[in-house]
């Protein structure tokens, strides 16, 4: 009896089932197209927007800056309309013209070797400090925060004694200023960032309330403001022999205005590191500097080396301001250049902005890659 | 409250002490030498020191004035508040467009659909990699400076006129019945809060809901209206014409100002966008699922679950991109639109020469401002913290 039920009921497969195709509306092109481009009604109008846009943006665009450009000529007479070109397109022969103005400024055209040279300096410097696989880091920061300065100082500067001739920073200019403000800021903030944010978490009540007051006051006031202070109001607080230079002014100005950011972004870090690593090292008896700087600040850099790199995106952006205190950085080049009546011309503002912002956008978006690149990193660290 | 790493027991070193009273000595001595220094360059500079620059008269012409203002018979300190006004004017209707336009581009850059998501992120990666400073030029120098001229104005609908001298919208002029109508819309207002919250209270006891949509937008929208019309219409737009020299008549929007309002709601709302992508990316998916288990609808989910998790987040760093905004807006300076900076650190200062005084008044506004609205944001963290059990 009950073999027999058994066998009508039976609902066990003996053989494996035939395999089925994919959907055909989740596989493939169609499938993807369906599922992300045409999955509703709204979402096909969307798309059919977006779609519109970009016909109506990027073809134009395309044609001004590549088709229509002008690539050569000597003078504003290439850039203007004629009949032969109705509507010219971006005039980049203005910008061949004037680009040894935009990367040096006045700087001697004989002593352009030693910018160059420090150009090279500097990016060996950043690859070694940056790249993870490269060896002797800790070489590599020796040589980005010891000789780097030194060497760059007496390069640019000049040192009369081996023969390089002073060069003054008025004479300086373009992209040459914009990367010596946004290096010496990087340099110089992360280290007065972590000596502050350390100031913050300190038990001593001054200087607690020095690091709080510091970093507060900063973070309140526009870079701006702390600029016209650094230049207008630092000359009169110094004996007057002792006025530091223009540029320098300006240098100290980004310096601390970063490094109350920095230091926020440290103290982050230094939140980040158990509280048993303190205690580990203290049970070893290390003093509070050599904890510091071998258990918890290493572990609190690397914890917030992704938010050191957005603040060095903030930086460099912000090097533009000294524009305001009357330095000749790369984007006042640019407005500079674009006076000239001999490059008069309709087309010469938007070329000579299209090229800074090509200029600022890969140096940014390559931090910002950069940053999440380690956050992803320090992430599958975290997960072990 | 930070950890402290510090043993109890061990009494306090002497050498702390001693570190402290140092720095305490040292801030002093250079604060000290600071002052000296300045009032020796000060007097052989011939330059006056104290407040007392602030009645005196400007004598320089600012191009746009929310209160009355003119540079014969004004006072620096009036020029002080007009540029205040035009900094609070800009950030105010720039911190309400970039929260508009972020939004909008934050959310978009979750949706489903794959180009919508790819053209945000493109705005966003664009927008926030480019200083701000080169894209306010941009606006100005690059686009609004090659506008047409007088000759060829854009006639936009609606009646606004737009060439290179600035913007020209058809300006609002207000009968005396129109009190009546403001009148009308806070009653309305007000009633509307009344009944929602009587609402929500009858709900609470019994359980029956009221849809207080239709009233509410009755009397937040329609009363006024009424009132409008019984009033015989008591408002009229002064529509700009294009003389011959110049735009006569209408509301006057300057170059500067549009090119700086746009360039800073275009850059905030890339770094809004960024946090609100955050921000509803940080509601656990538990959270929804459970709504879609109770049976809520996409909208009620949204408007119940989503939207108040996502705001606790959302608002603190909201705040503080509002505060750059505020901030970034002294680059104003660059291209000449007469905010706080650039009337009081520029004008009054070169002016004057009253370096010291002018700035510490200029830093101290943006101190106020800043500290102010911390002190707003901590009080809401503190009302929306999560209670823990």
């Amino acid at each position: 009896m009950a073999t027999s039920a058994g066998e009508k009921l039976s609902y066990l497969r003996r053989a494996p089932a035939k395999r089925l195709p994919p959907p055909a509306e989740r596989a493939g092109i169609a499938g993807w197209l369906r599922s992300n481009l045409f999955s509703s009604p709204a979402n096909i109008a969307l798309t059919l927007a977006c779609v519109l846009f970009i016909v109506w943006a990027i073809p134009p665009l395309l044609q001004f800056f590549l088709r229509d450009a002008v690539w050569s000529g000597a003078d504003r007479e290439a850039c203007l309309a004629s009949p032969a070109q109705p509507h010219p397109g971006a005039c980049w022969a203005f910008v061949r013209a004037w680009f040894s103005y935009f990367v040096y400024g006045f700087y001697p055209t004989g002593q352009r070797w030693r910018v160059d040279l420090f150009f090279v300096a500097l990016a060996l410097g950043v690859v070694w400090l940056l790249r993870l696989s490269a060896p002797r880091r800790d070489l590599g920061a020796l040589y980005f925060f010891i000789v780097l300065p030194i060497l760059s100082f007496v390069l640019l500067h000049g040192a009369p004694f081996i023969g390089l001739v002073i060069v003054p920073t008025a004479l300086w200019g373009g992209i040459l200023v914009t990367i010596v403000v946004a290096t010496i800021g990087m340099v110089f903030s992360l280290p007065l960032g972590i000596l502050l944010a350390l100031g913050r978490r300190s038990e001593q009540p001054v200087v607690r309330l020095l690091a709080v007051a510091f970093i507060e006051f900063v973070r309140g006031v526009p870079l701006i403001t702390v600029l016209f202070m650094a230049s207008v109001m630092l000359p009169l607080f110094v004996p007057e022999q002792l006025a530091p230079d223009k540029l320098v002014r300006a240098l100290i100005g980004v310096a601390l205005f970063a490094s109350a950011y920095m230091a926020e972004v440290v103290r982050g870090g230094l939140a980040a590191v158990a509280r048993g690593q303190y205690e580990a090292a203290r049970a070893l008896g290390l003093s509070y500097w050599r904890m510091m700087a071998l258990v918890i600040l290493p572990q609190a850099l690397r914890a917030t080396l992704p938010n050191i790199v957005n603040t060095f995106i903030g930086l460099f952006k912000d090097t533009t301001l000294v524009f305001v205190v009357g330095i000749f950085d790369f984007l006042r080049t640019i407005e500079a250049a674009r006076a000239d009546p001999k490059w008069a011309a309709p087309t010469i503002a938007v070329t000579g902005y299209a090229l800074a912002a090509i200029f600022y956008f890969i140096f940014c978006y390559g931090m910002s890659r950069y940053a999440q690149r380690m956050e992803a990193r320090l992430a599958r660290a975290g997960r072990r | 409250m930070p950890y402290q790493p510090r043993d109890a027991r061990r009494p306090r070193r002497l050498g702390s002490v001693a570190v402290q009273l140092g720095l305490v000595l040292l801030i002093a001595g250079l604060a000290y030498a600071a002052i000296i220094n300045a009032a020796q360059n000060l007097s052989r500079a011939h330059i006056a020191s104290g407040f007392g620059f602030w009645n005196n008269t400007a004598g320089f012409d600012i191009s746009q004035t929310l209160i009355d203002y003119s540079a014969s018979s004004s006072s620096f300190g009036r020029a002080f508040w007009v540029g205040l006004l035009n900094t609070l004017l800009v950030a105010g209707i720039g911190i309400v467009l970039a929260t508009v336009l972020g939004f909008v581009v934050g959310i978009a850059r979750l949706s489903r659909n794959w180009l919508v998501a790819r053209l945000a992120g493109g705005y966003v990666e664009l927008i926030r990699n480019v200083p701000l400073l080169l894209q306010i030029l941009f606006w100005y120098n690059a686009v609004l400076r090659s506008l047409p001229a007088l000759r060829g104005s854009i006639t936009l609908p609606g009646g606004g006129i737009l060439n290179n001298r600035g913007l020209f919208l058809p300006r609002p002029e207000f009968a005396p019945g129109f009190a009546a109508v403001l009148a009308a819309l806070l009653l309305g207002v007000g009633a509307a809060i009344l009944l929602r919250l009587w609402a929500r209270r009858r709900q609470a006891r019994t359980g029956a809901q009221l849809r207080v949509l239709w009233p509410v937008l009755g009397l937040v929208g329609g009363l006024p209206l009424i009132v409008f019309a019984l009033t015989g219409f008591p408002l009229t737009f002064q529509a700009p014409d294009v003389g011959r020299f110049n735009v006569r008549g209408g509301l006057e929007i300057l170059p500067e100002f549009a090119a700086l309002l746009t360039a800073l709601s275009v850059y905030t709302a890339a770094f809004i966008a960024e946090v609100v992508r955050a921000g509803i990316l940080a509601v656990p998916h538990g959270q929804i699922e459970a709504a879609q288990a109770l049976g809520l609808r996409s909208g009620r989910m949204l408007r119940l679950i989503i939207v108040p998790q996502a705001m606790r987040v959302i608002v603190p760093p909201l705040t503080s991109q509002y505060l750059n905004l505020i901030k970034n807006s002294s680059l104003a300076v660059a291209i000449g639109y007469p905010d706080l900076v650039q009337v009081f650190a520029g004008s009054v200062l070169n002016i004057t020469g009253q370096a010291v005084e002018v700035i510490a008044i200029t830093m101290a506004v943006y101190l106020a401002i800043s500290l102010f609205t911390s002190l707003l944001m901590n009080l809401y963290a503190h009302t929306t913290a999560v209670v823990e059990r």
